[in-house]
């Protein structure tokens, strides 16, 4: 099993944002989190990628409690993400939103850099080599110097995903990429995931709001409501449970 | 024509302590959006590392300017860890008032220790040369020299090491550079370490420039250097630089044509006023708030 989370419960003062909520995920999983707005879909990233510390329960990768620590720690162990609204470093460039990701990596100190020895020159050829590599399999190479803020809404959606990827991730939290695409878009960005999934040996977890793309590519769906997981299963079983049914479009309603 | 050349040169001299001073304030208003009101008081402690290098260890220049910036240094990570760390989640203000309150305990905690105001010895063999009717002093081109090589350091790391893009980045967008495997405590400890190591050179400088030293000289001068940094555009590295130029400059140049009982007055009147036509600083930009 790559990401085990047991019994996770979050506070917010006194509000119970995430209920007893439970995860296995095996190596190359995709899975989808649904659920209504406010449900607890984007505080469980946070729980995993530790920019909040879960109140209470456990959240292991490969063994390893991910709870208590520091978000860059678990970043190195293998989790990335990207967010909702997109949060680029805005004002620098492409390939700047990309190196930096490769921040942990670094093997030369500041003195060494400013006398240019041949460490520091060998890691920043390395590190930008390789980020120019990872914009041309993002079809970015051509914007590699512009602001990122500069770039078209969709190509920043895409710059987010390989920046995530920049951090040699096991396992990547996409938090409703599809927000603010056309349907046609929505097609393009299903097989995308596929293929980076595949390209990059990945295991997914995705948040997503439009059940095309979560019953199109999702293996396993967790829905979740007021923070309680109201069921759990295939796509198709999601479809047809009747709570999922109504906790979305109230009694009576067809998904 | 010489005088006016004689001016430039003092200009240049005083406007590269605060721009050095200003650097302080700026890179910690970058990463922290926090005013550090103890800077000033950290160029004055500064100034006393000096004098004690100087005056007990009998050290030479270089090793007591290192001795000034390490000790700096290492107290600025000292404040930020101990008096602006734990509120770092508080309202800004609370920061900034602790801010002062740990300035009001440096100058005190020196006066314990200093109650007079001490003389620093001098560390550069003070040799004048006069070319062309302006006289050069081997001080006056040290601390010019040195202030340039200074920054001209910093604005490398700040540009073109991953720490520096660190620090960019934190300026940017705080929360998220963990998610980039970022150490964010480290990243700020460094941009820390950084801004007060140059207001501690600048504390040496200033002592060697202006020998007597007392716990409360860094606070005008901390002031005007935090006037510096933000009509250079607070959080702007080079605007720092740029506005601690310009400080000296209209100083220096109200002092040589006007009474200089004028000198601070017409200055910060002329600051003001460019504040009005640029109210980001000159090479600050908008940042506009998320609603």
């Amino acid at each position: 099993m790559l990401l085990q989370a047991k019994e996770v419960t979050h506070f917010f003062g006194g509000l119970c944002a995430v209920d007893n909520f439970n995860l296995d995920l095996e190596q190359h999983e995709l899975i989808g989190i649904i659920g209504p707005n406010g449900a607890g879909k984007t505080t469980i990233f946070n729980l995993i990628t530790g920019v909040y510390k879960a109140t209470r329960g456990s959240i292991r990768i490969g063994g390893i409690e991910l709870v208590g620590k520091t978000p860059n720690q678990i970043t190195a162990l293998g989790i990335a993400r990207t967010f909702q609204n997109i949060r680029l470093f805005r004002d620098l460039t492409v390939l700047d939103n990309v190196r930096i990701a490769n921040y942990s990596q670094v093997k030369y100190n500041p003195i060494e850099a400013m006398f240019h020895s041949g460490r520091y020159d060998e890691e920043e050829k390395r590190i930008a080599n390789h980020a120019m590599d990872l914009l041309a399999v993002f079809k970015l190479q051509d914007y590699a110097d512009e602001a990122s803020k500069n770039l078209p809404y969709g190509l920043q959606r895409r710059l987010e995903i390989a920046r995530a990827l920049a951090t040699h991730p096991k396992i990547l939290l996409l938090d409703e990429p599809a927000a603010g695409m056309n349907p046609n878009e929505i097609s393009q960005l299903m097989e995308f995931i596929g293929w980076i999934r595949k390209e990059f040996d990945l295991t997914v977890i995705l948040i997503e709001h439009q059940m095309r793309l979560v019953m199109g590519i999702c293996e396993r769906i967790t829905v979740l409501d007021f923070g309680a997981t109201l069921a759990e299963g295939l796509p198709k079983e999601i479809q047809n449970n009747p709570k999922v049914m109504e906790a979305y479009l109230g009694e009576g309603g067809d998904l | 024509m010489t005088y006016l050349l004689q001016q430039v040169l003092n200009a240049l001299q005083l406007g590269s302590i605060y721009a050095l001073i200003a650097l302080g304030y700026t890179m910690v208003y970058g990463i922290l959006t926090m005013i550090n009101f103890a800077h000033g008081d950290l160029f004055m402690v500064g100034a006393f590392f000096c004098f004690l290098a100087a005056t007990f260890l009998h050290l030479p220049f270089v090793p007591t300017l290192l001795i000034a910036m390490i000790g700096v240094a290492l107290l600025g990570v000292l404040i930020e860890r101990f008096a602006y760390k734990p509120l770092r989640q508080a309202p800004r203000v609370s920061a900034i008032i602790t801010a002062l309150g740990v300035g009001i305990f440096l100058e005190n905690f020196t006066l314990v220790f200093a109650p007079y105001p001490q003389h620093v010895p001098t560390l550069i063999k003070n040799t004048t040369w006069v070319v062309g009717g302006v006289s050069i002093s081997s001080l006056q081109l040290i601390i010019i020299a040195l202030s340039l090589v200074l920054m001209a350091f910093l604005d490398f790391i700040v540009r073109k090491t991953m720490v520096g893009m660190a620090m960019r980045a934190i300026s940017w967008d705080k929360a998220i550079v963990p998610l980039m495997g970022i150490p964010l405590n480290l990243v700020i400890s460094a941009t820390f370490a950084l801004g007060t190591s140059l207001g501690g050179a600048a504390g040496v400088m200033y002592a060697l420039a202006f020998p007597v030293i007392d716990p409360y000289m860094g606070i005008l001068i901390g002031w005007k250097a935090f006037i510096a940094a933000v009509v250079g555009g607070i959080g702007n590295i080079r605007g720092a630089m740029i506005g601690g130029f310009i400080l000296g400059g209209v100083e220096i140049l109200v002092a040589a044509f006007l009474p200089s009982t004028y000198r601070d007055f017409v200055a910060f009147t002329l600051l003001l006023v460019l504040l009005i036509f640029r109210p980001y600083g000159i090479l600050g930009k908008p940042r506009p708030q998320k609603v």
